[in-house]
């Protein structure tokens, strides 16, 4: 009997007995023989806590986590200080481990949090409609998209190439599922070249998408792009890093009707790649199309003021194939994390926060674009991302220096040619409050040793006849 | 719970108070307007909250008081499993090896958690019957989708083009949603005297334009479909797939396996029969395993293992994948990164504490406690009231219809439920399935004990015998809780969605 149940062999017997059977099995006879597995599951036998511990220890110890090295990977997901108090507060019985929130008389304390986080996340968006969140952001990304399509009916997306490539993918799966064409709009000195986009944007086009700071970090105008999809029916979508809106404009001033993003950066962990959660605001036009849940605010039959699951007449469980999106949860936990994190920072916290990383990305670009054979990849402004190019052969080359970097327990950042359609030489590099000055003086030195010894050793390489 | 006066964080602090300590600037300052020109800046910073630390702290403590919780008490809920949350599972997530680890590393350095994630695509395809396992979706829904979307890219690999997915009418929302989202038509099909599929409108509606029928087995009334292989017979002969919606799998682990029943595709929901906490609505986690036919078109990167000298070495690979294995003809990615590892971690560790034999006996209680639940409240004095849906006996689950009670008493399925508060109980899942009429879904699981078990039965009795003296105090229930019966309409009327802040 593994630990987790508590049935005694009296129970047991009390309990057939009630039922009326003679054993357990007895209770599967409605399952045909046919379908029945008779030799048990072909898995190991179950360990005791303390062995089941070693093992995952063991595991943990195979990876190379952000604890382990100094770490410049971004391109998504940041390794921002979470502080102690929300480690605390998501580990908590009553935030961990209730159901959802169908019983508001019992779920108070978690629509609160939902309804908080809304305020919160329409603050940071500049826009009206918050939903309580979705799965992460390139979801949320392909979320936004189904809306549109359901609003408006068009057939096609433009999406800039500055989208985050997961969010574009992750929008692409999905629209090939319900149809919709999907056509790519190209980068013009690193941010989303305008002439294009205008073109690409016409009658017949559903949503627009493009991300800002973008995915070569670059910070677009939002507000230009916005603009010119103003005479057409089409939706606009931004996909934003929360972390950089205390000092970027809101999406809400620049004329942007849904603005999506990746929550990670508000309080949570890397976990390697998720749970996260994925932040979804809209113009009040589109409140009762959101995907999702939303927390609303009430009364009971006292007077007393209480939130409870609202509109719901959106949802899967009751419009069912009417339903604006299939999304029957939100990130409520990561949520929580998200909501406590900004409520940390505060409202001074999150622009000199912003502020701290715009001086020091500046630094870090200047320095590490100063070191031989390296240059920028483009020179727009910046917040806490830039992409560097690296005079090497490829992508893998780039992957070498990386290693190399690695190796002295510096990790310089994403190889851009990772990507389809990426810069086969690019790096981003990405920086967050935990990385100072020192640790920047210090890559520098580490990646010219790197750069260097790869181009040694590609020239060696070339002189050599093959 | 806590009844205080309830108040937001955006009405707590006070303007300039903190919480946060802005590390210093160590770079040589530079004018921010050079760096950040004006029409791209914000003007007016967002009106965050402004508290300390010990406000932030005791705020949120002070509402979390406020939620019932699985580790305080007895959630019945109905398709939902909530099943004891090991704490072991939170400690071994929150290693830094796990926690901290970045997804965009290169595999070479995150060999661990490939390792994991290989390991559990092991077990959960074993679990199924069906060997490709995708962790990739990020829940139950989202399963859902990516399951409809491999079958379209299946059937349009042979040139076929299907418009249309069979569910049955007992089918939770979100696949008809799915359906939908997916481009298909949905085609309802209905349930037979014993609640099971209704094979002569089964058979009436398969025809070459269906792309799946997408089932839930057992059922949302907690009744195994006798029929499953006559079912999949019928959907393979018109060259569509079976689709398991696993929210039930908790009731077969061990004993059945979808594979072996037919079905090509089958998404899991971690967050319940592998014991993720369900964290107030979520995270969540849906993979999906399928068979051999369809493994080529499953969501990319997949993971492959390739054996050296040195021992395994773990890759995620997107591109150049040979014919017909898994993701070679993909339907490309659902997500970022690689899914929600953090539920992965949990999940692994729970397969590895129970093993086969452990799991096939979680499955094995979860029955008795359903069957011996469902035996106290269809004694004599409450079946009256509260008579089985349809069947004899159940899986994991039952429902019960409150139709009786309702006419007899005076007393709704609400009423009952909102009670149950009073008497310290989650109530059961409420008015679902819609074909029960006031529909009482209860699934105890089996982690609870049959002391738990008694004093719920214990309880639904009572409120029927309060019922018969005085129906009103069920109907004005709860009393005990933070709040009172809330006005639902009046919040989706005028919908009240933020804290309105000052300027």
């Amino acid at each position: 009997m593994s630990s987790y149940i508590s049935t005694t062999p009296d129970d047991l017997r009390e309990m057939l007995a009630a039922i009326g059977v003679g054993s357990i099995d007895e209770l599967f006879a409605g399952i045909p023989e046919g379908v029945r597995l008779d030799g048990g599951l072909d898995l190991p036998a179950g360990l005791p806590e303390q062995d089941v511990y070693a093992h995952l220890l063991e595991l943990a110890r195979k990876n190379v986590s952000a604890e382990d090295e100094v770490t410049f990977l971004g391109a998504g997901m940041y390794d921002h200080y979470v502080p102690a108090l929300i480690d605390m507060l998501m580990s908590r019985s009553e935030f961990l481990t209730p159901y959802t929130p169908y019983q508001p008389e019992i779920s108070q304390g978690g629509l609160q949090v939902m309804f908080e986080y809304q305020t919160a996340m329409t603050e940071l968006t500049g826009l009206p409609v918050s939903n309580a969140s979705v799965y992460e952001g390139p979801s949320a990304v392909a979320a936004a998209g189904y809306l549109a399509k359901l609003a408006n009916g068009k057939g096609r997306f433009v999406v800039s190439a500055g989208l985050h490539p997961h969010s574009a993918q992750t929008l692409r799966t999905l629209a090939v599922g319900y149809g919709i064409e999907v056509v790519d709009v190209p980068l013009k000195d690193g941010v989303t070249d305008p002439q294009a986009w205008a073109a690409a944007i016409d009658e017949d086009t559903s949503a627009v998408f493009f991300q800002n700071p973008n995915f070569l970090g670059a910070v677009e105008d939002a507000k230009a792009l916005a603009d010119a999809a103003k005479n057409s029916p089409a939706v606009v979508v931004g996909q934003y890093d929360p972390i950089t809106l205390g000092i970027l404009a809101p999406p809400g001033e620049c004329g942007v009707d849904v603005a999506v993003g990746e929550g990670q950066a508000l309080g949570n962990r890397l976990d390697f790649g998720g749970p996260s959660f994925g932040f979804f605001c809209a113009t009040e036009a589109y409140l009762r199309r959101m995907p999702g849940r939303i927390a609303g605010e009430t009364k009971d039959v006292d007077g007393r003021r209480g939130f409870v699951l609202t509109l719901q007449t959106r949802e899967q469980h009751i419009r069912r194939e009417k339903a604006t999106s299939n999304i029957c949860t939100s990130q409520a936990l990561n949520a929580l994390g998200g909501v406590v994190y900004l409520s940390w920072l505060g409202r001074q916290g999150i622009v000199e926060l912003g502020e701290l990383l715009l001086q020091r990305t500046h630094y870090a670009r200047t320095t590490l674009a100063a070191v031989d054979g390296v240059s920028t990849l483009h020179d727009q402004p910046v917040v806490r991302e830039f992409a560097l190019d690296l005079d090497v052969d490829g992508l893998a080359g780039v992957e070498r220096v990386v290693s190399r970097c690695c190796a002295a327990g510096y990790n310089p950042g994403y190889p851009l040619g990772r990507d389809e359609g990426g810069h086969p030489t690019g790096l981003l590099v990405a920086l967050t409050e935990q990385r100072t000055r020192e640790q920047v003086d210090r890559l520098a030195e580490v990646l010219a040793e790197a750069v260097a010894a790869e181009r040694a050793t590609a020239t060696t390489s070339t002189e050599v006849p093959a | 719970m806590q009844r205080d006066r309830v108040v937001t964080i955006f009405e707590k602090g006070a303007p300039g108070r903190r919480a946060f300590t802005c590390p210093e600037l160590d770079v040589p300052q530079v004018d921010p307007q050079q760096l950040l020109p004006a029409g791209l800046r914000r003007m007016a910073p967002p009106r965050l909250p402004e508290v300390s630390e010990p406000e932030l702290v005791r705020h949120y403590v002070r509402i979390s008081r406020r939620n019932f919780d699985l580790d305080s008490g007895f959630y019945p809920l109905g398709s939902c499993t909530m099943k004891h949350n090991p704490r072991l599972h939170e400690r071994v997530a929150g290693l830094p090896g796990h926690a901290r680890l970045h997804p965009l590393q290169h595999p070479s350095r995150s060999q661990g958690a490939l390792e994991l994630m290989y390991n559990l695509e092991r077990a959960l395809g074993e679990v199924a019957g069906l060997p490709h396992v995708c962790l990739q979706p990020s829940a139950g829904s989202h399963g859902e989708l990516a399951g409809l979307l491999v079958t379209r890219a299946y059937h349009e690999d042979r040139g076929e083009v299907r418009t249309k997915v069979l569910t049955p009418d007992t089918a939770h929302g979100t696949n008809p949603a799915t359906v939908t989202m997916a481009g298909y038509t949905v085609v309802k099909v209905g349930t037979n005297a014993d609640g099971g599929v209704d094979l002569d409108d089964l058979r009436a509606k398969a025809d070459g334009d269906v792309a799946c029928l997408m089932l839930t087995n057992p059922n949302t009334l907690g009744i195994f479909d006798p029929n499953i292989e006559e079912i999949s017979r019928i959907v393979h002969e018109v060259g569509a797939t079976l689709y398991y919606d696993g929210a039930n799998l908790n009731a077969v682990m061990g004993v059945s396996r979808p594979g072996d029943m037919g079905f090509d595709i089958v998404h899991y929901n971690l967050h319940k029969s592998f014991t993720q906490p369900h964290g107030g609505g979520g995270p969540g986690s849906g993979p999906i395993a399928v068979s051999d036919r369809i493994a080529p078109y499953l969501p990319t990167p997949v993971i492959r293992r390739t054996d050296s000298a040195d021992g395994p070495v773990f890759d995620l690979v997107a591109e150049g994948l040979p014919e017909g294995a898994p993701g070679a003809k993909s339907i490309g990615r659902l997500r970022g990164f690689q899914g929600n590892y953090g539920c992965f971690v949990r999940s692994y560790s729970y397969i590895c504490s129970l093993g086969g034999e452990g799991l096939k006996e979680a499955s094995q209680t979860a029955v008795l406690n359903a069957n011996y639940l469902l035996a106290r409240l269809q004694a004599e004095g409450v079946r009256e009231y509260l008579p089985l849906g349809f069947g004899e006996r159940c899986m994991h689950e039952f429902v019960l219809s409150g139709a009786p009670m309702k006419k007899e008493l005076g007393i709704k399925t609400l009423d009952l439920a909102k009670r149950l508060l009073d008497h310290g109980f989650h109530p059961p899942t409420v008015y679902f399935p819609l074909l029960v009429d006031e529909a009482l879904m209860i699934e105890p699981t089996e982690t609870e004990t049959k002391e738990t078990l008694d004093a719920f039965a214990d309880a639904v009795v009572a409120i029927l015998r309060e019922a018969q003296e005085d129906p009103s105090i069920a109907q004005n229930a709860p009393y005990t809780t933070p709040v009172r019966r809330l006005d639902e309409a009046a919040a989706a009327k005028q919908p009240v969605i933020r804290q309105p802040l000052p300027a």
